[in-house]
């Protein structure tokens, strides 16, 4: 049976016609309780009505869109194999050039996205929070991408970084800057924390023992009401200032707001774009930070812990050390972006650091491909918009969201950006030179 | 000729099964040991209780370190075993990190010095003048024996994409970046080709006689093994059953009744008599 073809050869026109009739067929089968039937309050009861012709606007749309689907793919093809053949040789050089002419246009749509939409409080809102996920799965990256140890508890270190920020500043009046470094460096301790019990599993097992860590820190906030409120959370968190000037209409007697400060008329919009800059530059420092490590001792010997642990202990690597350093600079970034994250809503409760939200993160690093720096931008954008731009879509939108993922795994299995850049090449005159960014 | 590595009545036991049983053995300095054996012999073993992935059941394994004095290699987690006693093995499966290229398969097998002069990362972050001075010595000595394996054009490709041949060749020469006293071969012939196996006799043969290495070698191939092996040890059953020169070896009774069995004994001849001829 010739049924769906995944085949990568191309397909005669009779071949894609029986193609796309089986996935019309499937849609139509599939279609006839979803689409076909729907029920209708007819005075108070219940009654089945029938929407045929809807059903057959599918069966159609579905009937077409497998032809263009085929014929994309197939042309997309050929064309990567003819790349290929091409770019045989100067060894993904191409590839990396095109990841950074990406990387310097995204940031400069990043810094310029604020100046362009500033009465768009919507916009700048979302971007935020595609910053902070981005951050985070750089953050993660560190663990899953180099390190290769798979944590499925990250949003812990997040939830860390979160509650130490809103406990310090409601408790003790710590500043947001006061409160960022002490808050990572806890984070970075229940990395370590976490990172002893488990220093001898791996893959699977190590996946379980990480998820329970997140339960762990999540039921903690839940029931210990003295510490962290309990489900209530934590309200009226301080948020940053703009060194030292707040973000208020009416400033306190004696003290300038930012608006006054700067003879600007108030408005709420300027504490949004200072905190999309804000995330921006934290965002950025974990960047360069963690693509500096990549190519230190350190950054290396994550790599080589996921390529092969028995054989770093061959090279005399010591991996318990090697292990604990990737779960605390992972659980230090994620604290950094808790804090960030505490200090924007000014609310936090435990509902924020749920399992969805670990999901969510891993799903980033992974669809962006493993270890790469722009993949997770990549996907971080994606995964925050496609359920964004799915609000129109309304009930369907979280199907959306699962069927972008699953088509974006078909495309790309290895990730979107699964092109690994090594950390230092041997130059023709057997000098090193340096890798790309 | 001193002794490096004294193996004194070393056990291992898994449960039930003894893997090996009461073996000591003497590993000379600046000499090429071989060990050979048949299937399940406990060769293998032996490597991992020699490098700290086993904890022997008894005996002592004593390392006459020519720096650092006598250790105990029975007591060292198997990082320390490569660090500290510098004694490297290579693999019978190679291991390499696959996805990294050849080069930084090279780098990483230098990364205890490389981290001293990183300073926990701090230097290396601010990319201070002594990490970078490190950084290239690094690299200086990992393409020094690129060249010297013949493996200079492949540095920048990812190791796992390479020929088995040269996997093999890649492993031989990360174990030497980390500057072994002993290096231990678990098979390295494996899966070469007869060009390829005469390339790795010269190899062995310079690694010992010019840089001083000393080399313990698990091998089948006995074009390998008879041929750079100044002094042979076979192993049966976890225990040796007969030393010496490779001549001496490959006459003993012992050693053709091991390999060979008793019943098939002209055929055992004849077969190894061909053997001997090559």
């Amino acid at each position: 049976m010739s049924a769906v073809v995944f085949a990568h050869h191309q397909l005669t026109p009779t071949e894609r016609l029986r193609d796309a009739g089986w996935i019309a067929f499937v849609a139509l089968i599939l279609g006839i309780p979803l689409i076909g039937l729907t029920t209708v309050d007819v005075g108070g009861r219940l009654a089945v009505d029938t929407r045929f012709g809807l059903l057959a606007m599918a069966v159609v749309a579905a009937f077409g869109g497998r032809l263009v689907l085929r014929w994309a793919v197939d042309h997309l093809k050929g064309r990567k194999l003819a790349r290929q053949r091409a770019a045989a040789g100067n060894a993904g050089g191409r590839a990396q050039q095109v990841v950074n002419v990406l990387g310097w246009l995204a940031l400069g749509a990043s810094v310029a996205l604020p100046i362009v939409f500033s009465d768009n409080r919507y916009v700048v809102d979302t971007a935020t929070t595609v910053l902070i996920y981005v951050m985070l799965g750089w953050g993660l990256n560190v663990v899953v991408g180099l390190a290769g140890l798979l944590d499925l508890g990250y949003v812990a270190f997040y939830a860390v970084g979160a509650y130490s920020y809103a406990l310090l500043s409601t408790q003790y009046g710590w500043s947001f800057w006061e409160a960022l470094p002490v808050s990572g460096a806890l984070a970075a301790g229940f990395g370590i924390l976490l990172g002893y019990p488990i220093l001898r599993l791996r893959g699977d097992y190590l996946a379980i023992v990480t998820l329970g860590f997140g339960e762990i820190i999540r039921v903690i906030l839940v029931n210990w009401t003295e510490f962290s409120g309990g489900p209530n959370g934590i309200s009226s968190i301080p948020r940053p200032s703009f060194f030292g000037l707040e973000f208020t209409r009416r400033p306190a007697e004696g003290s300038d707001s930012f608006a006054s400060f700067f003879g600007l008329e108030f408005s709420a919009m300027h504490r949004l774009i200072f905190l999309y800059y804000l995330i921006l530059v934290l965002a950025l420092l974990t960047h360069v930070f963690v693509s500096r490590l990549r190519k230190l001792p350190v950054g290396r010997a994550w790599e080589a812990l996921r390529e092969d642990e028995i054989a770093c202990k061959a090279m005399g690597m010591n991996t318990t050390n090697i292990k604990l350093s990737a779960f605390a600079i992972g659980a230090m970034l994620g604290g950094f972006a808790g804090v960030f994250f505490a200090a924007r809503q000014g609310f936090i409760s435990p509902e924020s650091f749920t399992f969805t939200e670990s999901a969510i993160i891993l799903a980033i690093v992974v669809l962006g491909g493993m270890g790469s720096q722009m993949g997770v931008v990549l996907a971080a954008t994606l995964l925050v918009l496609i359920p964004e731009f799915g609000r129109n879509f309304a009930e369907y939108r979280m199907l959306l969201f699962g069927m972008a993922m699953v088509l974006i795994m078909v495309w790309r299995p290895g990730g979107l950006l699964a092109h690994r850049e090594p950390t230092l090449r041997l130059s023709a005159d057997g000098k090193a030179a340096r890798g790309g960014a | 000729m001193s002794t490096l590595l004294s193996v004194r009545n070393l056990s291992m036991r898994f449960g039930g099964l003894t893997a090996i049983d009461d073996l000591s053995l003497e590993v000379p300095a600046g000499k090429i040991t071989g060990i050979i054996g048949p299937n399940g012999a406990g060769k293998t073993t032996l490597f991992n209780c020699l490098t700290g992935f086993y904890k022997p059941t008894t005996g002592t394994l004593r390392l006459a370190h020519p720096q650092r004095g006598e250790m105990h290699l029975e007591k060292l987690p198997s990082h320390r075993v490569a660090r500290d006693a510098q004694v490297v093995r290579t693999f019978q499966n190679i291991r390499l990190f696959p996805k990294m290229t050849v080069l930084e398969n090279l780098i990483v097998a230098q990364h205890n010095v490389l981290q001293r002069a990183s300073r926990f990362s701090l230097a290396g972050l601010f990319s201070l003048p002594g990490y970078r001075r490190a950084e290239r010595a690094a690299v200086t000595r990992a393409a020094t024996w690129l060249e010297r394996l013949q493996l200079t054009r492949f540095a920048d490709h990812a190791a796992g994409d390479l020929p088995y041949g040269t996997q093999r060749r890649i492993e031989i020469a990360r174990a030497l970046c980390v500057d072994p006293v002993l290096l231990c071969l678990d098979e390295p012939a494996a899966g070469l080709n007869p060009r390829e196996s005469a390339e790795l006799n010269e190899l062995l043969l310079y690694l010992c006689r010019e840089q001083g290495v000393a080399i313990l070698l698990i091998e089948h191939d006995m074009s390998v093994v008879m041929n750079v092996s100044d002094h042979i040890c076979v192993i049966n059953y976890g225990r040796k059953i007969a030393e010496g020169t490779p001549e001496a070896v490959k006459n003993d009774p012992h050693v053709i009744k091991a390999y060979l069995g008793e019943d098939e004994e002209e055929e055992a001849m004849e077969a190894f008599t061909e053997a001997r001829a090559s």
